[in-house]
């Protein structure tokens, strides 16, 4: 038996009725991931998964996640692990220290077990720009599934993990979700602990679970959430159990469908799956559905690129071969020290981050970048806090379509931005959004997420909405995510 | 030398504050410790780790602001200063650019045309880098992070000092009113002290300002002053030699005592400031000021003026006696007990400063701990009632004093007693005169000096002894008698 197939909730019934060990289930987990992650489809959702060690804390039994098996992103420290954030330069380098979330995991008797595959320093869309390689959509290999938290995505699709923490900058947990047909939720910014991720864009980043079915999610955020005194921008507020509403009815919910998201959905099968058939979903389960505007919308993806990049630039100006990391041996002065680690560390998408980054900030050009675009940002935010008097959630997809192929839109950059084009503007905003599994598309019945966008703070309203929509169209089931 | 120029220089002192922890993390902030043993994620830049902002370290920033009457900024916030160096360990420093904890504010100095405001342009607080170490191996250099993140004010004056001298004693009085507000202990020898000149000339006052050269390594009042008078040496030369000045950053080598060019405007940094995002931005509570602004000692400034107000002291000893609280204590104590205010600033201004600096070892050691106040104010005791000569009193009894010994009894023990006896006088006089024929034909043919010289010779022939006071009309009569 695999026990990588049931959900959080599931196993920790096993446990409760002492039907199976901890160990029984690690050993089946270890054999999961050695044989499915290496198999004829290459998946590849792990990081060396031939060297996973189990890392567990003594906690009581009756500790929210006792026994849990928990798979971590790449780029989420955990102690005495490697940790490269899927980058050549970060090769080798072995983290002092625990995340908050890690500690947080451990001390609730969870056990942290392999580290999952990753766009580059998470820049990317489909977990193609890895040092290790691609990982692959277990529903269907051809498929990339999504990034960059990939292969944290994969491997929970594909029974390797129970469930799996990402990060997401700009979309990076809901997309992979959403291409993968898991449920993925970025938190409020501030929410969690950003202690001991490895930063992208600071002011967007922020670690998430994604989880198999909507209960886990709520599970698992209600452990990792809270305010951290080792992170300024965690915020002081307490954490509700998310658990608490689930199953609660969202009778006279308001939910808002921004025009601006949907109106340019041309293809009627998208638009069908993706904005007519949920709308009638809610409404059928006593929520009404309106649309509202959120008008700043177009200058989402502009303003990502000139701010995620820009922090990325400084944030990355760490690995520079002296202290960590590869260093490339032969360099003869200090400059050709930098220039040949940071040249032969970094792949393609990071330098071309890292240069759009360092032109926005430069003298000269910062006001016509950097500032005018966070002013921008100040209105996409308003935008959301006009919505949210009218409306209590959101509803969008969480990306234009379903997984698309490897290399499809590896050789163009902004055709690959462009697939974050509805979820970034939540990390612009500092909102909650969740992907769920929304509809299946085409004869290999390819997911199509769903997401959902709250209050900030508000990530209960958000889960009590997505577990309506669950029960209700049971699409969770049909993956096979839940058996 | 060179044409007389018009000098104009501007300072920034990068303080160390007084803090037992770093500013972003918790990490020791100790001198001298083994290297990189003060570290942790934080302040070694190890990726995932985030700083947060120390409160006491902030607090400390606050009151230099209000030390140096500057007005605290509404909103604090950092931002990121962008630049590779391997002693740099994220790649950029924390540090404070568009909203400075602190604007505006002076710096009162004494000038030869009286006293001047050199007036601040900001001071803004930073996270100092680590330190290389090169003399290790003869292939590698090293780096030490236990600097890292040690906490630092930089006060930045505007251009408005006009000579080496001005930016000597801006320092001495800066110093004196951080180290009176508790914001630093401005220990050179530990680097709790740096400063960078910005100096730059032209030849008259209607010209605009020159190309500005900023002079780096500075560790030292003293190197400051010598590199400001040889940069502008070497600027006038330039100069009246029709060379193009150009704007520059200088190394000062305190060996050689030159500037040395380290980089042109070309090469000048990016810095690619913008806000730390990790940092969340806070207002500053109008409370916070005020509790600030209530718990600061009182300031040289204000002290000074008590002083002139307290014992209608003149501007300038009033000065000179509070640029030290020690010496100002150990005025303050003299006066409780002998009211001759006048005397006891003599006192201090005279005797005491010279001992301050011809034992500049043993007064670092114990300070005024063993010259006692009630001492100073029995030698001027037995001075006034007549009992000593100041001669006496300043040249013998003093140096015992300072060494903890009562001048009673150093006068007892030594016969130092003034003698106003006129018959011993008389005998002193008589052999001096018949020692200087020269000088009693002077007297004769109307030279009042000469009886000054005579009282001289008297006061040496006894040793100081001889009453000074009874000396002048007692000789007159003598050579009268002659």
């Amino acid at each position: 038996m695999n026990f990588a197939e049931k959900t959080i909730n599931a196993l920790a019934d096993l446990y409760q009725k002492n039907s199976c060990t901890q160990k029984e289930v690690l050993e089946s987990l270890a054999t999961a991931v050695k044989s499915k992650d290496r198999d004829s489809r290459q998946i590849h959702a792990y990081i060396a998964p031939e060297t996973a060690q189990p890392r567990h804390r003594k906690a009581d039994k009756s500790s929210k996640l006792w026994g849990i098996p928990i798979a971590v992103k790449d780029n989420i420290c955990v102690e005495r692990e490697e940790i490269t954030c899927a980058s050549k330069i970060l090769k080798g380098f072995i983290s002092p220290y625990n995340a908050t979330v890690i500690d947080k995991l451990l001390d609730a008797g969870a056990v942290i077990y392999g580290r999952t595959n990753m766009d580059e320093f998470a820049f990317g869309s489909s977990c193609e720009t890895s040092t290790y390689g691609p990982t692959r959509n277990p529903r269907d290999p051809e498929c990339v599934p999504g990034g960059s938290s990939g292969g944290s995505a994969a491997s929970v699709a594909d029974h390797t993990a129970v469930a799996s923490l990402g990060s997401d900058t700009g979309g990076s947990i809901r997309q992979p979700a959403a291409f993968c047909g898991v449920v993925g939720m970025k938190p409020t910014y501030g929410r969690v602990s950003r202690y001991g991720l490895i930063a992208f864009a600071s002011s967007l980043d922020q670690i998430g679970p994604i989880t198999k079915d909507v209960r886990d999610s709520a599970s698992l955020l209600s452990v990792i959430a809270g305010y951290d005194p080792k992170d300024s921008t965690s915020a002081d507020i307490p954490v509700p159990d998310y658990t608490a509403l689930l199953g609660k009815s969202i009778k006279g919910f308001k939910i808002g469908i921004p025009k601006e998201y949907v109106e340019g959905i041309d293809n009627p099968e998208l638009r069908k799956k993706l904005v007519e058939e949920p709308k009638k979903i809610f409404e059928s389960l006593g929520a009404s559905v309106e649309t509202v505007s959120l008008p700043h919308t177009r200058y989402a993806v502009s303003v990502y690129y000139i701010v995620a990049p820009s922090e990325a630039s400084s944030n990355l100006e760490r690995f520079d071969g002296v202290r960590f990391g590869y260093r490339e041996a032969g360099a003869s002065t200090l400059l050709d020290l930098y220039e040949k680690s940071r040249g032969t560390g970094f792949g393609a998408e990071a330098k071309r981050r890292i240069i759009l980054g360092t032109y926005s900030l430069s003298s000269g050009y910062y006001d016509a970048y950097y500032l005018k675009a966070m002013k921008v940002r100040t209105k996409i935010k308003q935008d959301f806090d006009q919505a949210f008097k009218k409306v209590d959630l959101l509803l969008t997809p969480t990306a234009p379509g379903g997984a698309f192929k490897l290399g499809e839109k590896s050789k163009n950059p902004l055709e690959m931005y462009l697939s974050d084009i509805y979820t970034i503007s939540a990390n612009l905003a500092g909102v909650p959004a969740l992907s769920i599994p929304g509809g299946l598309i085409g004869e290999k019945k390819m997911p199509l997420g769903l997401q959902l966008v709250g209050k900030p703070f508000d990530e209960a309203t958000l889960y009590q909405a997505a577990y309506a929509f669950e029960q209700a169209t049971d699409f969770h089931r049909q993956l096979g995510n839940v058996k | 030398m060179s044409a007389q120029v018009i000098v104009t220089i501007g300072l920034e002192t990068h303080v160390q504050l007084k803090s037992r922890t770093k500013i972003f993390c918790s990490c020791a902030a100790e001198f001298g410790s083994t290297p990189n043993s003060n570290v942790c994620p934080v302040c070694l830049g190890l990726p995932g780790s985030l700083p947060v902002l120390n409160r006491k370290v902030f607090s400390l920033g606050l009151r230099a602001v209000l030390a140096l009457g500057g007005t605290p900024s509404e909103v604090i916030k950092f931002d990121r200063k962008n630049y590779f160096y391997p002693d740099l360990p994220k790649g950029y420093q924390i540090s404070q650019f568009d909203h400075p904890l602190g604007r505006g504010g002076f710096v009162e100095i004494d000038t030869p045309t009286g006293v001047k405001q050199v007036v601040l342009n900001r001071l803004h607080l930073e996270e100092d880098a680590g330190k290389l170490i090169h003399d290790n191996s003869p292939t590698e250099s090293h780096v030490d992070l236990n600097r890292a993140g040690t906490p630092l004010a930089e006060i930045v004056t505007e251009p408005c000092l006009d000579s080496s001298e001005e930016a000597y004693e801006y320092l001495t009085n800066l110093k004196a009113i951080l180290k009176t507000a508790g914001v630093s202990d401005c220990d050179m020898e530990k680097g709790h002290l740096r400063c960078d000149a910005n100096v730059s000339i032209r030849k008259n006052a209607a010209d605009p300002l020159g190309k500005r050269v900023e002079i780096k390594n500075l560790n030292s009042f003293k190197a400051v002053k010598a590199a400001i008078e040889y940069e502008v040496k070497r600027q006038a030369e330039a100069l009246e030699k029709g060379e193009v000045m150009v704007q520059e950053t200088r190394l000062w080598d305190d060996t050689r005592q030159k500037t040395f060019t380290m980089r042109s405007k070309e090469d000048a940094h990016d810095y690619r400031y913008f806000p730390e995002p990790d940092l969340v931005p806070f207002h500053l509570e109008v409370s916070e000021i005020e509790e600030a602004r209530k718990s600061l000692p009182t300031l040289p400034r204000a002290r000074k003026e008590n002083l002139m107000a307290k014992y209608n002291l003149s501007e300038y000893d009033a000065r000179l006696i509070c640029a030290d609280q020690e010496i100002e204590n150990f005025f303050e104590d003299c006066v409780k007990i002998y009211n001759d205010v006048k005397t006891i600033a003599i006192w201090i201004k005279g005797s005491v400063f010279a001992y301050r600096a011809e034992n500049s070892d043993e007064f670092k050691k114990f300070g005024l701990s063993r010259l006692k106040p009630q001492l100073l104010v029995q030698l001027i005791g037995l001075v006034d009632a007549g009992t000593l000569s100041l001669q006496v009193a300043k040249e013998k009894v003093f140096p015992e004093i300072v060494r903890g010994f009562s001048p009673a009894q150093v006068v007892k023990e030594k016969g130092l007693t003034q003698v106003s006896d006129t018959g011993a006088l008389e005998g002193w006089i008589v052999e001096v005169i018949a020692a200087n024929p020269k000088v009693v034909e002077d007297f004769k043919s109307g030279k009042e000096s000469a009886v000054m010289f005579l009282v001289g010779q008297v006061m040496k022939k006894s040793q100081g002894k001889a009453n000074p006071g009874m000396l002048g009309e007692l000789i007159k009569k003598k050579l009268k008698e002659i």
